[in-house]
């Protein structure tokens, strides 16, 4: 089974035509960086969130590669226009097989 | 009475020396730390040949920054965001952090504008870039400083 996590999403559900809209994806997640220790001097492995992806109506707008120098709990604020009513997929995929997708509809006027 | 006030002053001096001193051994183990070479090299291999100019791009991170664990960063580049003129990434690169890349940014003109927001970790007090690649192929570049009192990615589990 792949790991997942809370995810959330804030943007507009409405928008004009063309106009252009920010949105504000958030996800759970530790980012272990895999340069820390333990007491007792083991490195923790490396376990992040590597791409983060947005489609618009299942074209992609919008894509991010994170490395680990990405706090923990990856925010990330980002705009697109909003050029036809829809369904915005969010997309995170991470080390381990950590998988997690999130939905938005936008109705544009 | 006189002679004691001096006394006081003369310590009080050396006290001040001593703090003087003090800062010096924080700073020196910085600039010890600080990997230009890896954020040079980080930043050869996304350019290439080609030369990168100054401006266009703003970086924003507070100038002081009290725990290095969640620091938010703001990138935007000056662009009109159409078919023909657009931002196409952003590469952000930290030039003391471990790894010097932190994140990488593919836009599209459906974008509308090239602003980014989201937060990072700073092993220290140090200059992150931000180089944009613009639709033609031109690369730009622009900077900020900032000084961490609490390192990320010192701590122990």
């Amino acid at each position: 089974m792949s790991k997942t996590s809370r995810t959330s999403i804030t943007m507009p559900a409405t928008a004009k035509k063309d106009s252009i809209i920010e949105i504000r994806a958030i996800a759970q997640h530790d980012m272990e960086s895999g340069f820390r220790y333990t007491e007792g001097g083991k490195q923790i492995p490396r376990d992040i969130i590597r791409t983060f992806t947005c489609t618009y109506n299942n074209v992609e707008v919008f894509k991010a590669d994170f490395y680990s120098g990405i706090g923990a709990n990856p925010l990330i604020i980002f705009t697109t226009t909003a050029v036809e009513s829809g369904t915005l997929e969010f997309k995170w995929v991470g080390d381990g097989g950590y998988e997690a997708v999130n939905q938005a509809r936008i109705t544009v006027s | 009475m006189k002679k004691t006030n001096h006394h006081r002053r003369n310590w009080l001096k050396q006290i001040q020396g001593l703090g003087i001193l003090a800062v010096g051994c924080c700073i020196n183990p910085l600039t010890a730390f600080a990997k230009k070479e890896d954020a040079d090299e980080a930043i050869k291999k996304i350019v290439g040949s080609a030369s990168v100019r100054e401006g266009k791009v703003t970086l924003t991170i507070p100038p002081l920054v009290e725990n290095g664990n969640l620091v938010v960063l703001k990138v935007s580049v000056d662009s009109p965001m159409t078919a023909n003129d657009y931002v196409k990434t952003i590469h952000v690169v930290a030039e003391g952090n471990p790894l010097p890349n932190i994140f990488t940014v593919y836009l599209t003109p459906r974008s509308g504008t090239a602003n980014i927001t989201t937060r990072v970790r700073l092993a220290d007090s140090q200059r992150v870039w931000a180089i944009a690649q613009m639709s033609n192929g031109s690369f730009w570049q622009g900077s900020a400083e900032t000084l961490v009192t609490l390192s990320a990615c010192t701590e122990m589990v």
